[in-house]
């Protein structure tokens, strides 16, 4: 059935009064401090680490986001471990708390389609995300600098704004999941823990079940190097399932130039290798398909989501 | 006369295998009141989702401000204001703030919207109020705050979902003459409501809802004549035994029914001057006897009971 008028008109109202309630939230202050102080506490431990290799490495300045001194993570480590969490406290109610504030139909009576609302919230949502995670990198760059007391280079700049958009990338994952949820649950507590679940399942037990799974899917026979090398893909490509194992992937080697690839490598393939930096563009192209995949995923969870809205009855 | 406003025609919706809608017709006219009544859960509200086109209908067809609201939805919204029954706002935003985002959705220009909110507002008596965030709102003055958004909208017809659900008395009377004042101004109104007393002096015409079906539809006044045949109504408190067959007995009387508390006389006269002397008579306990007013409620009663008599 064809219907007339264009079906995102409206969609940057909604945007826009989505983004002012996130930015005005209470909800939004405590997550700013929380990853604030988290990134903050990162950077400073390693600080002291990274002091200690300046004229080591030619990328030092890259090491911010990389070195871990115990007992903190390193700053990518906590930002994957957190971004989730920013993302599903941003989206988890974003549909189901129109409809139990009984917003729902009002809105829907306006002359706009059921799309804008959607992608309003959602690139509320993502631009929330992306103005709360470029202040954090420019804090961290910036406290790099005062504490460092060297300015980062360009290429230094450039693979680290590629790892931004990495993260960016993986908080809309996130985000679009728990969009999903607020879609299909009509109870936000219920929404919340779903997400959370996954976020769980993802973040702890992923790998744990992938070490369980894969030897069942390509048994490993010690004798056989193809037997070998096809249990490590297989491994490999259900690990690559997880968008924490693809962030992890990115910002390893968005963030780390001496990384010449992603997963197994065999030994003929190294022979004749100079062992040195990669350039940016050959770094670009080995996070390429990781980014890529985050990206889908993201736009994936967001269309089921989006059918599932559509199909919805306003009706509370 | 001109086209009506809302047309319907033979408008069907089906949940699963449940009938919500059963092949409805209906006409509003410019300028009219008109009430869809009957309880809960009798497709009142699916009726309404359809003619703003919010719920696909499984088939039929309707017009609603001359438009389809399956095909040009926004259209119609643009025409339309709606008031779904247990109106919500954005609580942490003040009035003034929720109407706004609904002025931007309609596409208005700030200022434009800054102008018509204000005169909206001040429509409904909400002008102080304004500032001040929802979640401070009474029941009655976020009702009256959903009116100022289809006021400030500039809608021609305002469909109203339930609109005095959840309102004490007074605040239903209030509600109800601002609803008539709209009228005034020659907006075309479809409110929906089960309480079919209540809303009954304010609309000129009703459709009485049954499980998906309209049972019957004209003014209010005809019904009654039609359906209770121009009978008088009494409500009689009375105590003592066999009472019901005294009554009855009495020259005049068509119907009694027991309620709880009393009896409900019908009769083709004025009998009540007949019908205490039977009773004191008989020995009972006469409390008190007055003239009820035939209402709504009893031609719903009475025409839908007939209705399952014959099923």
């Amino acid at each position: 059935m064809r219907r007339d008028g264009f079906a995102l008109a409206g969609a940057g109202v909604v945007m826009m009064k989505e983004l002012a309630d996130n930015l005005s939230s209470v909800r939004m202050r405590l997550l700013e401090l929380l990853v604030f102080v988290a990134g903050a506490g990162a950077v400073y431990g390693t600080l002291t680490e990274v002091r200690n290799i300046v004229s080591e490495d030619p990328f030092v300045f890259l090491r911010i986001f990389t070195t871990a001194k115990a007992p903190l993570p390193s700053f990518v480590a906590f930002l994957g471990f957190l971004i989730p969490i920013v993302a599903i406290a941003l989206g988890f109610d974003s549909v189901n708390s129109e409809f139990s504030r009984r917003t729902m139909s009002r809105i829907l009576s306006q002359p706009i389609y059921r799309d804008a609302l959607l992608f309003g919230k959602f690139l509320a949502g993502l631009a929330t995300l992306a103005v709360t995670l470029t202040a954090l990198w420019l804090f961290v760059i910036g406290l790099g600098v005062l504490l460092l007391g060297l300015p980062p280079s360009g290429e230094e700049v450039l693979r680290a704004f590629a790892f931004l958009v990495a993260a960016v990338a993986y908080g809309g994952v996130w985000l679009a999941l728990a969009l999903l949820f607020s879609v299909v649950f009509r109870s936000a507590a219920t929404a919340a823990l779903a997400a959370l679940s996954v976020w769980l399942l993802f973040a702890f037990f992923w790998s744990m079940l992938v070490s369980l799974a894969a030897p069942v899917i390509a048994p490993a026979d010690p004798d056989d190097v193809m037997s070998l090398l096809h249990a490590a893909n297989v491994t490999e490509a259900l690990s690559r399932l997880s968008p924490n194992t693809l962030f992890a992937e990115t910002a390893l080697a968005a963030l780390n130039p001496s990384t010449r690839a992603l997963g197994a490598v065999l030994q003929s393939q190294l022979q004749g290798a100079i062992s040195a930096p990669l350039p940016f563009a050959q770094s670009l192209a080995l996070i390429w398909p990781q980014v890529t995949g985050l990206v889908a995923a993201a736009i994936g969870l967001f269309t089921v989501a989006y059918i599932a809205f559509q199909r919805q009855e306003v009706r509370a | 006369m001109s086209d009506p406003v809302i047309r319907a025609e033979a408008l069907t919706k089906r949940y699963g295998p449940a009938l919500a809608v059963d092949s409805l017709d209906l006409t509003v006219e410019a300028g009219e009141v008109f009430g869809l009544l009957g309880p809960n859960g009798a497709g009142k509200t699916t009726t309404i989702l359809m003619l703003l086109g919010l719920t696909e209908p499984t088939s039929g067809r309707a017009v609603v401000a001359g438009f389809d609201p399956l095909r040009k939805p926004l259209e119609v919204k643009r025409r339309v204001g709606y008031m779904p029954d247990s109106v919500g706002f954005y609580d942490h935003l003040s009035g003034v703030a929720n109407l706004r985002y609904g002025a931007a959705l309609c596409g208005m220009r700030p200022a434009e919207a800054d102008a018509r909110i204000a005169a909206a507002l001040k429509r409904v008596r909400l002008e102080e109020a304004g500032g001040k965030p929802v979640r401070a709102y009474s029941r009655g003055m976020r009702q009256r705050l959903a009116i100022a958004e289809i006021l400030m909208k500039g809608a021609a017809v305002a469909i109203l979902d339930e609109p005095t659900g959840g309102l004490d008395p007074q605040a239903t009377r209030e509600f109800l003459e601002l609803i008539r004042s709209l009228k005034q101004e020659g907006m075309t109104i479809l409110l929906s409501s089960h309480l079919l007393d209540l809303v009954q002096s304010a609309c000129d015409r009703v459709a009485l809802f049954h499980r998906g079906r309209i049972g019957l539809t004209g003014r209010v006044d005809d019904l009654l004549r039609d359906v209770l045949g121009g009978s008088q109504v009494i409500r009689v408190d009375a105590r003592g035994p066999g009472l019901a067959a005294v009554i009855a007995s009495v020259p005049g009387v068509a119907r009694v029914t027991e309620a709880a508390d009393g009896f409900r006389v019908e009769a083709g006269v004025d009998a009540r001057a007949a019908v205490a002397r039977a009773i004191v008579e008989a020995g009972g306990e006469l409390m008190s006897i007055e003239a009820g007013h035939a209402s709504l409620e009893e031609v719903y009663a009475r025409y839908f009971e007939g209705v399952r008599d014959a099923a």
